[in-house]
């Protein structure tokens, strides 16, 4: 039994690491927290840091805190994966350049769409005998 | 033996599609009508032939005949038995065996149930699932050949994916998706029909096809449902949506076909929106191709994504066919669908209607767009960035409140107008579920504006919809004397469309209640702990009591078992597991979720010493999630109720 | 039937099948590394896979990429659990061994794995002809933008990072990209 279990716990030592939280703790966690929801986990499908189980997201994640709690800000964090990785690392496109295309094109969308409702709704409730 | 059968009926149902699809225009150009009835032959033949061949390899499957290369790459002998039926579906060669399946079931039950309906609409529309069908079977013969020989045999099969294993929704959520994806074919096979059968005009392709719409939409939303459902028990972050791009795949024609149930009503009573709802229905169609496209062609990198290879290709040129084939049709026929109505007033359900369509649109396009930005972006730019989850949460919240905001207007206004007292009577009682939510939500500590406002929104209709029951009862109570439970049941069966819509609202906010809630209330806490200490959360206390770890013959299974504590009595346990697969690098980790009506508390095995001294634990508090499971189930129900008719036609 | 419109709907769809057409010709699993051009991240870490003389080091020597400059740098991230690590590692042992002498030093970074199991490893698959050190925390791994194994970092003399390989490599790389880093090194 202790050898199976040593046998296959290689792949899961990497977040023996963690450890128990003090409450003074759970603000840089909180932190933490948040600045790893919006970087990406390279090894991973398109889930952030901060969700996913595997190790290297949770080494990651170790690196944020580490750096937020030499006083690093959030943006410096962020700017130091970008260093690393690429802008790939951010899992939502900094709103720069070409990039605002896709936060924009939605509203667009809204936009011109809520003013051609207006239009329709007036022209389809004209009473049927009033000049166009 | 099996395999030369199978590889075989696919070849001669190539042959059989064939003749139906060139038989139709035939029939119709040259007035041989005789030939429909063979064409018809056709469809029910193809369903046969298929059928033998999707048999066939549920029999390899179960008899290990590894000499069958789907088989090979899917099979293992210690797979057990329900896992080893539904590999069907498991890997792409036997995916797109399962899609031809499903699709030459419904094209022959199309083809039953309409066959004697006089004219070309029938013909046509049997024609274009022909043609979807022919496609679907060149993948079967080439690139995705599930029945490909395997020599020399190999003893045994590596079985199905880790992750397909390991819960029993995995023989759940794909057959629900394929029913409902595949379902969309039929409305859209009736488009075109009317489209090619010159029937454009009249709404009769609508009429016929609104069953089968409502039925495969129903289908869909119970299997994004499961999906969610599956993703939140198996995967063990705690999560049940992350944008992957092959959910979104199965999101994006959910949007559309929504939206379509509501504006081909305004069609129905107002003959307008007709180019609009034939949009719609086609863009339906796309967008489920589109989401195997993406699936299967590696274009996109998602978690569901089968193994790529030319099969990409192949998809790109069905969807150039098919995209540039109808859209053109459409785009062809819009002179003769102008509309032909009017509205009575801006304030009614009708305009509501039109709000829904924008929003439900801009919902699609939004999260279309952000799927394939990351394509575009290097396409043009060359860079390679991501799109995820905080974009489409981001962009996505409004849209969602508005919705929900909508959901309690629309059943509240009357069709055609309603006078200013009467937007006055219907509009401002539900303020009063909206105050209530946002009270509660207050007190439990939401302070994020979009939360708030789901809540009240999600409260607004939720007593919206609650009360047009009410009034709908009590008016058969002072009419007829009845009691609450007749006048419920009579009230329901009176108008089936309309208080299915109601029922199907009130599933989609219990949806929206839980992932509202699990969001913005959600607590984790993660610890290494020895047997006999605890860890706590939100009011929840778990000991350690033991790790163990076992062997079954198809992997190797390390649990830990969990108490749950009440002060020092155990209330219960719980046994998060991680477990070892040997063709699998990493373990495929197992949480142990306890559902509660106010909350699942969710504990994940993080870590764990290989002597069992210690363990790491991650448990997360996520309230109302079970909402969510129970709202899909009432959604389904609300359409069901939608679906099955009382004989007499009434006012929707 | 409006032909007219037909086409033009028909014309507008083609951008769309355009772009997927592209998409097909992409893997979106292939990450450009921002790293090639920049000073390489200084590290200093342990050795426990002492490799063979001439090219080895005691086990728990410190490695410092201080001490390298000057020499051009092959380092190769591994695991014992990463199946394509075994494609290139005869490869570039037996192409560290010919390098012998130069100014070249091959150096092997454990990733996410326990050194017994590297050295394990190691033994299984004939020996390795130059030292391995381990990562605690993955570090250095995240310093190099690592995202998966196997990943091979070529840094040039004056340690910048010169050129960065995802995936087994091959002998005609490793000598293609080290020749030409020496060559310019020793202008």
């Amino acid at each position: 039994m202790t050898r199976l279990l040593a046998a296959f716990a290689f792949a899961a030592l990497g977040a023996l690491g963690a450890v128990q939280q003090s409450p003074a703790d759970s603000v840089l966690e909180a932190r933490t927290a948040e600045v790893a929801a919006q970087l990406r986990c390279p090894v991973c499908q398109g889930l952030s840091i901060q969700d996913s189980p595997s190790e290297l997201s949770q080494q990651m994640r170790s690196v944020v805190k580490d750096q937020l709690r030499a006083g690093k800000s959030p943006d410096e964090v962020k700017a130091y994966f970008i260093s690393k990785y690429g802008e790939w690392i951010l899992l939502e496109p900094k709103p720069k350049g070409f990039n605002v295309l896709v936060y924009l094109m939605p509203v667009l969308l809204v936009v011109i769409g809520l003013g051609w409702i207006v239009v329709a709704v007036r022209k389809w409730t004209r009473p049927p005998d009033s000049p166009a | 033996m099996t395999r030369l059968l199978a590889h075989d009926a696919i070849l001669v149902s190539m042959a059989v599609v064939l003749f139906g699809i060139v038989a139709v225009p035939v029939a119709m150009r040259t007035g041989r009508r005789g030939l429909l009835p063979y064409a018809f032959a056709a469809v029910y033949t193809n369903f046969f032939l298929v059928s033998v061949a999707a048999v066939a390899m549920v029999y390899a499957l179960v008899t290990h005949d590894f000499s069958v290369s789907y088989v090979a790459q899917v099979g293992g002998r210690a797979t057990p038995l329900l896992f080893t039926v539904i590999s069907l579906w498991g890997a792409l060669e036997g995916s797109i065996l399962f899609w031809a399946w499903v699709l030459s079931m419904y094209a022959a039950a199309v083809v039953w149930i309409n066959s004697r309906r006089p004219g070309n609409l029938v013909p046509y529309a049997a024609a274009t699932l022909l043609f979807v069908s022919f496609f679907f079977a060149i993948l079967l013969v080439g690139p995705a050949d599930p029945f490909g020989v395997v020599s020399p045999v190999p003893p045994d099969g590596p079985g199905p994916n880790p992750l397909l294993q390991n819960h029993i929704l995995m023989a759940i959520h794909p057959p629900l998706l394929y029913l409902g994806y595949v379902g969309m074919s039929v409305p859209f096979a009736f488009a075109v029909g009317a489209m090619l059968s010159g029937e454009v005009e009249t709404d009769d392709w609508m009429r016929i096809t609104r069953r089968w719409t409502l039925s495969a939409w129903a289908l869909l939303s119970a299997a994004i449902i499961a999906g969610m459902w599956w993703s939140y028990e198996v995967l063990g972050w705690g999560g049940y949506w992350a944008w992957d791009p092959v959910e979104n795949a199965s999101f994006l024609p959910w949007l559309t076909a929504t939206a379509f149930l509501h504006s081909a009503m305004v069609q129905e009573r107002r003959g307008m929106l007709r180019l609009w709802n034939l949009n719609l229905v086609v863009g339906t169609f796309l967008l489920t191709i589109l989401g195997t496209f993406l699936t299967r062609s590696g274009i996109v990198s998602s978690v569901h994504a089968f193994t790529t290879g030319t099969i990409g290709y192949y998809f790109l040129a069905f969807i150039a066919i098919v995209m540039l084939a109808s859209l053109a049709l459409v785009a062809g026929n819009s002179e003769r669908l102008r509309s032909t109505g009017r509205f009575d007033s801006a304030a009614s359900r009708e305009t509501v209607f039109l709000l829904n369509n924008l929003f439900l649109t801009a919902f699609m396009f939004t999260v279309l767009t952000g799927t394939l930005f990351p394509l575009v972006a290097e396409a043009i730019k060359g860079v390679k960035v991501s799109v995820g989850e905080p974009f489409f949460n981001r962009m996505s919240l409004p849209i969602v409140v508005t919705l929900l905001f909508l959901m309690g207007v629309g059943p509240a206004l009357p069709w055609k107008a309603a006078s200013k007292a009467e937007l006055k009577a219907k509009l401002v009682p539900p303020a009063a579920g909206a105050g209530l939510m946002l009270v509660i939500a207050l007190v439990a500590g939401a302070r994020n504006v979009y939360a708030l406002l789901a809540f009240a929104f999600a409260g607004y209709a939720a007593f919206a919809n609650l009360r047009e029951y009410w009034i709908g009862m009590r008016a058969r109570r002072i009419a007829h004397g009845e009691g609450w439970g007749t006048a419920l049941v009579r009230l329901v069966g009176g108008n089936r469309h309309r208080y299915g819509g109601y029922t199907a609202h009130l599933g989609v906010i219990l949806v929206a209640f839980g992932i509202a809630a699990s969001s913005t209330f959600r607590t984790e806490y993660e610890a290494t702990i020895k047997p006999g200490e605890t860890i706590s959360l939100s009011g929840h206390t778990l000991r350690l009591k033991a790790m163990w770890g076992r062997e079954e013959p198809q992997r190797s299974v390390v649990g830990a078992t969990l108490e749950v504590m009440n002060g020092s009595m155990v209330k219960g346990t719980m046994e998060p597991r991680m477990n070892f697969y040997p063709m699998s690098q990493s373990p495929v980790p197992t949480p142990a979720v306890r559902s509660r009506f106010l909350g699942d508390l969710y504990v994940n095995l993080q870590a764990f010493r290989p002597d069992g001294s210690n363990a790491t634990i991650r448990v997360i508090y996520e309230p109302l999630v079970p909402w969510i499971w129970f709202g899909g189930g009432v959604v389904v129900f609300g359409a069901l109720i939608a679906i099955f008719p009382t004989g007499r036609r009434t006012d929707a | 039937m409006n032909w007219k419109r037909a086409t033009i709907a028909a014309a507008c769809v083609v951008p769309l099948i355009i772009l997927f057409g592209y998409g097909l010709t992409r893997d979106p699993k292939d990450i450009p590394s921002p790293l090639p051009g920049h000073e390489a991240s200084p590290f200093a870490l342990a050795v426990f896979a002492p490799g063979q003389p001439p090219l080895n080091r005691a086990p728990g020597d410190t490695v410092r990429l201080a001490e390298l400059k000057g020499q051009v740098v092959v380092l190769n991230f591994w695991a014992s659990w990463c199946l394509s690590c075994r494609d290139e590692h005869q490869i570039l042992s037996e192409t560290a061994k010919s390098y012998a002498g130069k100014p070249v030093h091959f150096l092997g970074v454990l990733y996410n794995d326990e050194p017994g199991n590297g050295t394990q490893w190691i033994e299984q698959m004939g020996g390795q002809s130059y030292p391995s050190v381990t990562d605690p925390g993955a570090r250095t791994a995240i310093n190099y933008g690592l995202y998966g194994v196997p990943e091979t970092y070529f840094l040039d003399a004056s340690g910048r990072i010169a050129y960065k390989a995802t995936g087994p490599v091959n002998e005609r790389l490793i000598r293609h990209v080290v020749d030409s880093l020496m060559a310019v090194a020793a202008k």
